[in-house]
């Protein structure tokens, strides 16, 4: 909602200045989004009455114009202005002003004749962004007089943002209200008187859905002037309103929708066949609107309708064919109630918004319709003459909306607020705010005014006595509730120990869409079927993200992009299956890494991350559980990891995700020429852990022994590890597999691998015997189960 | 030998030996088995008994003081070589540690996890629900029916025919509200989404949602929690905190929070768009519409409900000027919320 402040006050004039009357808006809830001056900055600019035009002695274009400026001395000036006019009042720039874009304006020569100033267009003044000729100012306006006072130009346009339910609130009279609330100062309304009919004729009107449009008034004038122009006073009023003039009827129409709030629309009478009717439309209808394009009308279209077809949108647009031109002369005007609940969204159904949409949406008041109606014929007559005839009405009064008597309990307020206001000064709000007000025991009834479609349950009066007061006016009290302590689980791992954890070891947190390219995802998880967005905004962001890594690699190839070439970096959020009905949406924590191991550093040999770092670091989040020994990492395969280093993560028989390089066919097609290495797994699987329980410490020495084996080569390290503890549960600490070794000396297909063996008790100290006893089953196991042999 | 002319020798001897090993050689020819001054001592014997001790003693003078001339200088010699050891592993200590660097989290993040932390000093208790929702838990049970006006505000993602992407994280409030009873302090942070993208929207971004549903919960209690908040945000003891009539269909009465711009101090400036006030969060009493859908008794119960969008304050606090930088995760951007 846009409006000229100077227009507001003619309503309402309280004695604030603009700045103030901005915050009051802010605060009552009607939030300022701009102010701006309706003109630029200009000075020493005045009337001028051109008393004569000749011709320029040496220019076909340029006119030398004698100009009374209110003095007894003309002014001779130089004009290129097609419409300079004799007996014109135009806008003069006097020698020394200054104009908005900066020029000063200094007597000057133009083909060798003396200008002494210049007349101005209303570009020229900043009131357009392109004007044709001179600004024409009213034949009244008095000769010398600064042009800023005679077209009101101290004043600004100001913007609201309106909250949607604001509606009473799209119209200066409803503004108007508010700032006589605020201030407690009377709220001028324009006067309208009702004008007189001078014939009878009439369209008759017929309403077939008046649930829909339970008023509808229209009238016939005749024999408008169409070469009537529209006043500068009303041009200005719609452009400070950030509306354009288009010819007099369409701007009364415009101008009673911005001062009272109505909307309305004029047919060309000639256009029309028959009578009016307000009903759906029906199949195969179609309309030519008035923004020049064509719509196929949906069913449940309400619409305005002659004898053969429909002639407008009800309450959103009107057609193309019964719209009035330049060359109407007759019109029928429509001034109707559409019921909000009726109306809301369809504009949306075709791609529209419209003012007329945006206020029936919100909802105007039912009233409305014939005050408005009067007060644009009034002013169409006074614009352009035409014979009024009388108002047609139909009405189905058992549909007008009702505002519902209203329960208001002076405990309530208390309950909700925290604080109440004495009784006579809640009653004396409500009262400002043009309420019906009824006192009954511990409180009140309510009734709302026609134009409050807001305000329907107790809760609603309430938010009003807290808005009239200000909420910043409410006392001050710090918060108050029972004390309680949040459940907190020590056996759960708090994410953000976990990321923790991830940044201690170097990596970096991101934070990626969730919706992906589908090319991406199809290349990195090609089996799962990704969800798609009806509605992308962009066809890279078309599907939601399988697993988390479309996005990671997008991060990464960002930044190796910009030299940053050593990059771990991690993600923790949700990924969407197909699944219905609820689409898996689980917490995923993902990572990739590329580059080399450290920052370059004078005293660390360099060397570019492998498969075993990033396993390093995931084994420091799974230690965190306090059951490393849980999680397995198992030969697996997956899409876009390279088959040979590449481990399905296993917690108790449980698939948590993946680990791998990524795949060199992935890697080549997303153009990564080095390795990188990524992990996913499902957060939940790691954030179980253990309460630590305490176990005896031996006091008893702990032997070491190495034995170093040799087996096949496919045998794997977990297979190894797990023979070992099986063979001798019961002394066995720790295994540590500390070389693995292929080449001389070895049969090919075979590998040697050492590894170093820690046994203790926790009541004596093992002898030799049965230190030699635990090895010796240990290989014995080993060469039975694994086909080793011992190394010699 | 004189012993006198002895002693000179062997001082100078000492003197002249230059590491530790030739002092070791020194001793050897003097105090050795078979050294100068052991020579001397054997001659005691072809001495008289009356001459003997006067002389012995003489000998084991002169053996005192090469020992003692022996003894100095090898300690001399023993703070120079320890002085060479060191000086010798002297390293640079301003070449630069062994280290492998240390990220951090996401600003985001960083935001998020110290709105959870002044909340959850309050006993909020923390809550996350699915991004991609259905339109009752996004729109009806928020008392926003298919046709209402304030959809339009909300520029939705579908996935297709009630199913959506959530805009906002309220449809927690209706999870939560549905599956317990009240009391509840829950806070709800997480990514919502608006097919909207410009210089100040991100088609994803992320909000925190809190409510508070009790017996004897009020307005005035929601403004002096969100006052507490922003001033313990922002750390800024004299931040100027207003409170708007603002209008959400879940909420009634409704407000947005604004505080007094950080950047100029409410001068005026174009962050601020020289209002001097900064909109960060919005709120109000859970409408009686809500209760009523979650099952929770109006009459008995009372709520309040705010939310904030997390970038906008990681923006104010960290005077981020670009949204979009937040989804870009360029390291060299990232890196400076460690």
């Amino acid at each position: 909602m846009k409006f000229s402040e100077a227009w507001l006050r003619q309503w309402v004039n309280p004695s604030i200045s603009t700045t103030e009357l901005s915050a009051q808006l802010t605060m009552a809830g009607l939030e300022v989004d701009a102010i701006e001056s309706v003109a630029g900055d200009f000075n020493s600019i005045v009337v001028g009455e051109v008393l004569s035009v000749k011709p320029h002695p040496d220019a076909d274009k340029l006119r030398v114009c004698e100009v009374n400026i209110g003095g007894k001395e003309n002014l001779s000036i130089v004009c290129g202005a097609k419409n300079v006019a004799t007996g014109m009042k135009v806008p003069t720039a006097l020698i020394g002003a200054q104009l908005p874009d900066g020029l000063q304006i200094k007597k000057s020569k133009l083909r060798g004749v003396e200008s002494h100033g210049m007349l101005c267009s209303a570009k020229e003044l900043g009131l357009a962004e392109v004007s044709d000729g001179l600004l024409p100012l009213p034949a009244d306006a008095e000769n010398g007089k600064d042009v800023r006072e005679v077209l009101q130009l101290n004043d600004v346009s100001i913007t609201l943002g309106l909250t949607p339910n604001r509606g009473d609130c799209l119209s200066v009279a409803g503004v108007a209200r508010e700032v006589a609330v605020r201030n407690k100062l009377p709220c001028k309304a324009v006067e309208i008187p009702t004008v007189k009919a001078t014939h009878n004729e009439q369209r008759q009107v017929s309403i077939a859905v008046a649930n829909a449009c339970p008023r509808y008034c229209g009238r016939v004038i005749r024999n408008i002037n169409p070469h009537a122009i529209t006043p500068l006073w009303m041009q200005e009023r719609l452009r400070r309103s950030g509306l354009r003039s288009l010819g007099p009827i369409v701007d009364v129409t415009n101008y009673v929708l911005l001062e009272l709030g109505q909307p309305m629309h004029a047919f060309d009478l000639d256009k029309l066949s028959g009578h009016i009717q307000v009903r759906l439309s029906k199949p195969g209808e179609s309309l030519a609107l008035l923004n020049d394009e064509t719509v196929e009308l949906l069913p449940d279209t309400v619409v305005i309708a002659d004898d053969r077809h429909p002639i407008a949108l009800a309450g959103i647009m009107g057609g193309a064919d019964t719209a009035v031109g330049s060359t109407t002369q007759s019109i029928f005007l429509e001034s109707a109630h559409f019921s909000p609940a009726v109306l809301a969204g369809k504009a949306r159904q075709y791609g529209l918004h419209t003012d007329s949409s945006h206020r029936f949406e919100r909802g105007v008041s039912a009233e409305l319709p014939r005050q408005a109606m009067e007060r644009a014929t009034a002013l169409i007559q006074t614009i352009a003459g035409g014979e009024v005839g009388p108002i047609v009405e139909a009405c189905e009064a058992s549909l007008l909306p009702i505002r519902e008597p209203i329960s208001l309990r002076q405990a309530r307020i208390q309950r909700v607020l925290g604080s109440s206001l004495p009784a006579k000064q809640t009653e004396e709000i409500l009262l400002l705010l043009g309420m019906n007000v009824e006192a009954v025991t511990g409180g009140w009834t309510v009734v709302a005014p026609a134009y409050r479609f807001d305000i329907t349950i107790e809760e609603d009066l309430i938010e009003e006595i807290a808005r009239i007061t200000g909420y910043n006016n409410l006392p001050v009290r710090p918060l108050q509730a029972p004390l309680a302590m949040i459940n907190t689980p020590e056996a759960n791992i708090n994410v953000r120990r976990l990321k923790q954890q991830l940044t201690a070891l170097g990596y970096q947190e991101a934070i990626t869409y969730s919706f992906i390219d589908p090319q991406l995802q199809q290349l990195l998880d090609p089996e799962q079927p990704a969800v798609a967005l009806a509605n992308p905004l962009a066809a890279d962001m078309a599907v939601m993200r399988t697993n988390l890594w479309p996005g990671l690699i997008k991060v990464l190839q960002h930044n190796l992009n910009r030299q940053q070439n050593r990059l771990m970096l991690f993600e923790c959020g949700l990924r969407y299956l197909s699944q219905q009905p609820d689409f898996n949406q689980v917490m995923m924590l993902s990572g990739i890494v590329c580059g080399a191991t450290t920052p370059p550093q004078w005293g660390i040999p360099n060397r570019a991350f492998d498969f075993y770092d990033v396993k390093g670091h995931l084994e420091a989040v799974f230690g965190l559980t306090g059951n490393p020994k849980d999680f397995q990492f198992m030969e697996g395969s997956h899409p876009a990891l390279h088959p040979g280093k590449t481990a399905r993560i296993v917690r108790n028989e449980c698939n948590l995700g993946w680990i791998g390089v990524m795949h060199p066919g992935v890697a080549a097609s997303l153009e990564l020429t080095q390795e990188v290495i990524m992990f996913e797994l499902e957060l939940s699987g790691v954030l179980q852990a253990h309460i630590p329980k305490y176990r005896e410490v031996s006091r008893y020495p702990a032997i070491s022994r190495d034995i170093a084996v040799v087996v096949d080569k496919q045998i794997t390290a977990q297979a190894l590890q797990d023979c070992v503890f099986k063979a001798a549960p019961e002394h066995l600490q720790n295994v540590e597999l500390f070389d693995v070794y292929t080449g001389e000396g070895i049969d090919s297909g075979r590998k040697s691998v050492a590894m170093g063996l820690t046994l203790q008790d926790l009541s004596r100290t093992l002898t030799d015997s049965e230190v030699e006893d635990v090895i010796q089953r240990i290989v014995g196991r080993l060469q039975a189960d694994l086909g080793a042999s011992l190394r010699q | 030998m004189q012993l006198d002319v002895l002693i000179i020798e062997a001082k100078h001897a000492i003197a002249a030996a230059s590491d530790l090993q030739a002092l070791d050689q020194v001793r050897v020819n003097y105090l050795g088995k078979k050294g100068s001054l052991t020579a001397q001592l054997k001659t005691l014997g072809q001495l008289s008994p009356e001459e003997r001790p006067k002389a012995g003693e003489v000998i084991n003078r002169a053996k005192e003081i090469i020992q003692a001339d022996l003894d100095a200088r090898k300690q001399q010699l023993e703070q120079t070589a320890l002085a060479n050891k060191l000086s010798s592993e002297k390293i640079d200590v301003t070449l630069s540690g062994r280290s492998h660097g240390a990220g951090n989290l996401h600003p985001v993040t960083r935001v998020m996890n110290r709105i959870e932390d002044l909340f959850s000093q309050l006993g909020f208790e923390i809550a996350v629900g699915p991004e991609i929702e259905d339109d009752f838990h996004n729109f009806e049970a928020l008392n926003i029916p298919a046709s209402h006006p304030a959809r339009a505000m909300h520029d939705t993602f579908y996935i297709k025919d009630n199913i959506l992407l959530r805009t906002h994280t309220s449809p927690v409030q209706i999870r939560v509200m549905r599956e317990r009873k009240p009391p509840l302090r829950i806070i709800a942070p997480g990514r919502v989404y608006r097919c909207d993208s410009d210089i100040t929207h991100t088609p994803m971004f992320h909000q925190v949602e809190g409510f508070l549903v009790d017996e004897h919960v009020t307005f005035i209690d929601l403004q002096a929690i969100l006052n507490e908040f922003l001033h313990k945000f922002f750390e800024r003891d004299d931040l100027q905190v207003r409170m708007r009539p603002s209008y959400f269909p879940f909420t009634e009465p409704s407000a947005e929070a604004d505080i007094q711009c950080v950047m100029c101090s409410g001068k005026g400036c174009r962050v601020c768009k020289n209002t001097g006030w900064l909109e960060v969060l919005g709120c109000g009493m859970v409408h009686p519409n809500v209760f009523k859908h979650v099952g929770i008794d109006s009459e008995r119960y009372t709520g309040f409900a705010f939310g904030m969008g997390v970038e906008r304050l990681a923006m104010l606090r960290y005077g981020v000027n670009d949204l979009r930088l937040f989804y870009e995760n360029d390291v060299r951007f990232l890196k400076q919320f460690i």
